[in-house]
Parts: structure tokens; C-alpha cells; sequence
């Protein structure tokens, strides 16, 4: 079988010889592309740049709103508390570890109920736990909550029903351990597509997640600690926040045209929302320490901060997707400056 | 299959000639298959559409018009595995036959999954639904398939898609079921002016070079191949186009990049920021001295 026919070579109709027209205004006539000067660092976009009627070319993600950018909440939340609960639990403070367990159990339960109901087909959920690829950042994420969900959920179960201590301390620490994993490998899952604004935005974007679910976790913990236990919420919140913020900033400096869907938009009004709310939780957090009524503003602020920031960049990357600009633009010029550096 | 998907997943990305069926662990396999899609005698018959639909039992997804010249189809989708471009452009032409110069002229392409050598969708999936065949190809399992959608993003080019109402990713198979007796797939076979030409992909990228040297002779000096180079950023397309303007005028990417490229540099700055959140955990509870 070594024809396109099933007939041989030979068989070959002329139809495929056929010669077309040639253009009259010589090379590339067709080409209604200005075509800038050869390794030219152009950050103007072009414009008359071509696109086939305008339509995307990269396919946006199909996952639903509320259900993924609420997982990268939670399960930022959910992380980073875990650590927060370790951390009290090692250091005495009760009230703190026996709360942020509490919290990461019940993010971590939402999470997957989350994850489930955005698959196509919820029925086969399990399929997931079918092979462990290290190029898919979704399996290794699988089995990362596999482990860690079971962990945080018998810590935080153990801890409010104050029962079975050494079997809560095992599972209090194994969820510390993976909860890093789970607040941060989300960054991965979103970067490792050819979604513009999402896999450009590689270097930043798990510190990004990061600051986030320090900030969310540490705000959480503001609420829910009693004031003599709230030191170390504050601080992993404040480190967290001003990680946040720094992080996305440098992002989108760094992206130029292709992160233009981070300040427009649905997405950019989510982004200015997330950005105004951590500052107001990191302000009153720093300045408010001994009044209750402070600490809840400051660690609401902050943990609505942290979601409005993971639903700006989850709609972020649905806008990206669907304009070929932020596709073609990029790609033209990584062709031109390889055509320069030749 | 299931084995075979498992070490799939582990496709080198770096290295240019690569063969995609030895790389995932097929000891013995037949050459690697693919299309040689030449816009420059597609008439834009949409045979291969209707093939393509009759044969893989794609349920109708619209009946619609458009106003985009005769592209009704739209793009690639879940429900569309070949789709046929129409671009109508306005430039003085001189033809072979002179009666028939003009000012006009009418682009069409069949569109198709790439096959690509190194293919995110098939690295990015998670249950090991989409698999690499001993042809090269990249076939998604439909009893596997959980619809997590995580390569609809993921492809450079747009291509696997969601089906409505099914919630399962769907794109061209290259016609595994008749390529494994032997025979052309149905869009191939349909095509009436072998625009779109199937067979072993060497064949098909020496043929192709001698077309594109063939036009440029002949004073269409605007013909170009897309997808046949093995050094690009996908590694080679397993099926890939001669084409008439710039790729973006077709709705293609111009210079694809295989996502799971920077996958290694991704885990790592990952790796770091999960080691900053336990720092900072840590580190929350140091009290400042006083």
C-alpha cells in the first residue's frame, strides 16, 4: 500500500499536475499582511493582520464557571490551610490547627465535587486513576488529591470529632506535605495548554497560585482563629498577599500583547476587583491586629482577593483563546526574529 | 491498547526525526500514515466532508448559512473532522489559460487533524483515551474518554473538540478502521482531483517537495508547504498542506508549538512555588525576636 489511491502510482489521474494562476504583483501577492521589515521588534500590533473570518484558531476551554476557577480556589485554600493546621498543631495552638484542618477538608470536599461535575462524562471519574502521566498535568494532579484528599479529610474529621490523635497527627502531616502540591500544581494544569495568556504566563503563574492560596488560607485563618492563636494566619497572609500581587503584576508586564485579556474584559474587571481586595485585606490585616471586627474584614478581603484574581485568570484564558490576534501575533514574531538572528 | 497508551504519554518532544509509533513502544509497526492535503487543486466540492461524516457516523451538528463564501462547516469540531476553507481574495492573476485571467481569486483547503508527531492532546490527556496507533496517528478511545476536556486547549491548532450533548472529545481518527485493511480513509478516497492524498508519510512529503518546486517553476511563487517540516515546533505534522497565502489566511497557527515543550521549565517553577508555600507556612510561625 504504498499509493494514495489504492490504484499505484501509476494509476495517478493528471488532475493533481493541474497548474493554478500565478499572482501578478509578484511573490506572497495573496498576502494582504503589511509585512514589516525582517527582525523588526514591532510590539505595535499589526494592523492588517489576517485571520480566517476572524474566528479563533486555538480552542478555548471547555470547562464551566463556577466549577474550575472555584476549584482553583479551593484547593489553594484547602493546600495552604494545611499547612497552616500542621503548623499549629506542632506549636500548640489548638484552636487554629483544629480550624484550618476543618477548612481544608471542606474546600477539598467542594473541590472534587466541583471537578466531577465539570467532567463530560461524571460516570467515569475513575478513569483518572488509569494510568500516571507526568506529561499530563490533570493525571498528576489526580492522583496528587487521591492522596491528599483522603489526608486532609481523615485530619480534619479527627480533629473536630477530637477523637483517634495519632491517627489525625499521621494524616495532619501527610496533608501538609502534599498540600503545597495541591495549592500550586494549578498553575501547571492551566500553563501546559496552547491557550496565549495561560502558557506564556508559565513563569509567574505558580507563584501567582502560590501567594494566592497563602493569602486565602491566612485569611481564612484570621477568621476563624482566636486572637492569642492568629499570629501566624496573619503572617502567611500578608507574605502570601503581597506574593499575589507582585507575582501577577510582573505577569502581565512581562506578557505585553499577549496579556491584554488580563486587563480587559470580564476578566479584567475581575483582576481589578482581586487586586483592590487583597490590598484592602494586607492594609487592615497590618493595621488592625487586636480588633475582632478587623480581622474578619481583613480575611474576608483577603479570601475574596484570592477568588476574584483565580476567576480573572480562568476568564483571562476563554478570552485569550478566542482572539487569533494573541495566536498569530506571537508566532509571526517569534518567525521574524528567527528570520533576523539567521 | 491500554499499554500501548500508557507509554505514549512519554513522547520525547526534543529531537527532530522522531518516529512517533517507535517512540511509544510499538516494537514492529507499518510505516507511518498520513495526508498530503494540496489546496492548489481542491475545488471545493466538500466530498470529503460528506465521507467523512457518512462514514464515521458524525451526527448533524447545523444546517446554516453563514456568509463566509461557501463555508457552511465553519471549522474543525467534535462533529466536523474535515472542513473545507473558502477564501475569496481580490488580486490581479494571470492563468495558465488566458481566457480565464482575472482579479479574483478563490482559495479553498480541507482542513484535518494534524496527526502531529509530538501531540499535546494525546500527552495532556489524562485516562489514556487518546492513544498513538502503529501507524503514527492519534486516535481518541470513546469508552475511555471521561470528557475532561483538558485537549481541546491543549491542541495548537484547534482541532479535538467537545460534542454537545455527548460530553466526550472527538476529532479524526485518519480512518483507523480502514487503514488497518488496507484501505485509503473516506475523505481521501472521495476526493475527485487527489487534493487530498493519502499514504506513508515519507512518500508523501517527497512527492510534496517535488509539487512545490513544480509550482515555484511554474510561476506560482506564492505555494508553500505547511506542517511537512520535521524540525518544527510540532515535530512534523502527520498531515500537511500545500498552501496559497500566508497559514493564518486558512484559520492555521503559523509557526505551532507543541504545549508540553516547556512542560520540564513549567514543573519546575511549579516545583519552586509549592517549596515558597511551605516556607511561608513555616516561616509564619517563627516569631520575630523581639
Amino acid at each position: 500500500m504504498s499509493d494514495v489511491t489504492g490504484q499505484g502510482v501509476e494509476g495517478a489521474r493528471p488532475g493533481r499536475e493541474a497548474m493554478t494562476g500565478a499572482s501578478t504583483n509578484g511573490a506572497g501577492g495573496g498576502n494582504r499582511r503589511g509585512r514589516a521589515g525582517r527582525g523588526e521588534q514591532s510590539m505595535v500590533p499589526n494592523a492588517e493582520f489576517t485571520s480566517y473570518y476572524g474566528l479563533p484558531i486555538v480552542n478555548a476551554p471547555v470547562w464551566h464557571s463556577p466549577d474550575i476557577p472555584g476549584y482553583l480556589f479551593l484547593g489553594g485554600l484547602a493546600g495552604a490551610s494545611s499547612v497552616l493546621a500542621a503548623g499549629a498543631q506542632f506549636t500548640g495552638r489548638r484552636d487554629l490547627a483544629v480550624r484550618s484542618k476543618a477548612v481544608a477538608a471542606g474546600a477539598i470536599t467542594l473541590s472534587a465535587a466541583a471537578l466531577v461535575h465539570d467532567l463530560g462524562r461524571p460516570s467515569r471519574f475513575y478513569n483518572m486513576l488509569r494510568v500516571l502521566k507526568p506529561s499530563s498535568p490533570m493525571s498528576v494532579g489526580s492522583w496528587l488529591l487521591a492522596a491528599y484528599g483522603p489526608a486532609a479529610g481523615v485530619a480534619g474529621t479527627t480533629a473536630v470529632l477530637g477523637r483517634f490523635r495519632r491517627v489525625g497527627v499521621g494524616a495532619t502531616a501527610a496533608a501538609a506535605v502534599l498540600g503545597p502540591a495541591v495549592a500550586t500544581y494549578t498553575a501547571a494544569l492551566l500553563c501546559d495548554t496552547a491557550v496565549p495568556a495561560w502558557h506564556e504566563g508559565y513563569r509567574e503563574m505558580p507563584f501567582l497560585f502560590a501567594g494566592s492560596s497563602a493569602a486565602a488560607a491566612g485569611g481564612v485563618g484570621l477568621i476563624t482563629a482566636p486572637f492569642e492563636q492568629s499570629g501566624p494566619a496573619r503572617r502567611l497572609a500578608v507574605v502570601g498577599a503581597v506574593l499575589e500581587t507582585v507575582a501577577a503584576q510582573r505577569m502581565e508586564q512581562r506578557l505585553g500583547v499577549v496579556g491584554e485579556p488580563y486587563r480587559q474584559g470580564l476578566a479584567g474587571r475581575y483582576l481589578k476587583a482581586g487586586r483592590a481586595l487583597t490590598a484592602t485585606g494586607l492594609i487592615v490585616a497590618l493595621a488592625g491586629k487586636r480588633s475582632r471586627a478587623a480581622r474578619m474584614v481583613a480575611g474576608t478581603a483577603l479570601a475574596a482577593g484570592s477568588a476574584f484574581t483565580r476567576f480573572g485568570i480562568f476568564e483571562a484564558g476563554k478570552q485569550s483563546a478566542a482572539d487569533p490576534k494573541y495566536t498569530v501575533e506571537p508566532q509571526r514574531q517569534r518567525i521574524s526574529n528567527r528570520a533576523g538572528a539567521s | 491498547m491500554s499499554g500501548a497508551s500508557a507509554v505514549s504519554g512519554v513522547s520525547g518532544v526534543s529531537g527532530a526525526s522522531v518516529d512517533p509509533a517507535t517512540a511509544s513502544g510499538y516494537p514492529d509497526h507499518p510505516p507511518r500514515m498520513g495526508f498530503f492535503t494540496d489546496t492548489s487543486v481542491c475545488i471545493g466540492c466538500k466530498a470529503c466532508e460528506v465521507a467523512c461524516k457518512e462514514w464515521n457516523h458524525i451526527p448533524e451538528d447545523g444546517l446554516s448559512l453563514t456568509g463566509m463564501s461557501y463555508d457552511n462547516s465553519i471549522r474543525l469540531s467534535a462533529d466536523t473532522w474535515r472542513h473545507v476553507a473558502f477564501i475569496e481574495q481580490r488580486q490581479p492573476r494571470a492563468e495558465p489559460d488566458p481566457a480565464h485571467a482575472g482579479d479574483v481569486r478563490w482559495l479553498m483547503a480541507s482542513d484535518v487533524c494534524k496527526h502531529c508527531t509530538h501531540a499535546a492532546c494525546l500527552d495532556v490527556c489524562p485516562t489514556g483515551s487518546l492513544f498513538r496507533t502503529e501507524f503514527g496517528t492519534v486516535v481518541v478511545q470513546e469508552d475511555i474518554c471521561n470528557g475532561c476536556g483538558y485537549c481541546i486547549p491543549a491542541c495548537p491548532y484547534g482541532v479535538i473538540d467537545q460534542r454537545k450533548g455527548d460530553g466526550r472529545a472527538w476529532k479524526c481518527t485518519l480512518c483507523y478502521d480502514r487503514i488497518s485493511v488496507g484501505t485509503a480513509p473516506a475523505c481521501a478516497q472521495a476526493c475527485p482531483t487527489e487534493s487530498i492524498q493519502f499514504g506513508p508519510l515519507d512518500e508523501l512529503r517527497a512527492r510534496a517537495q517535488r509539487r512545490v518546486e513544480a509550482m515555484h517553476d511554474a510561476g506560482v511563487t506564492d505555494a508553500r508547504l505547511y506542517g511537512h517540516d520535521p524540525a518544527d515546533g510540532v515535530g512534523g505534522d502527520g498531515a500537511f498542506f500545500l498552501l496559497l497565502d500566508e497559514p493564518e489566511v486558512y484559520g492555521l497557527p503559523p509557526d505551532p508549538v507543541v504545549t508540553t515543550r516547556d512542560l520540564t521549565a513549567i514543573w519546575k517553577k511549579v516545583g519552586l512555588a509549592a517549596l515558597t508555600v511551605a516556607a511561608a507556612g513555616i516561616a509564619s510561625f517563627v516569631r520575630a525576636p523581639r
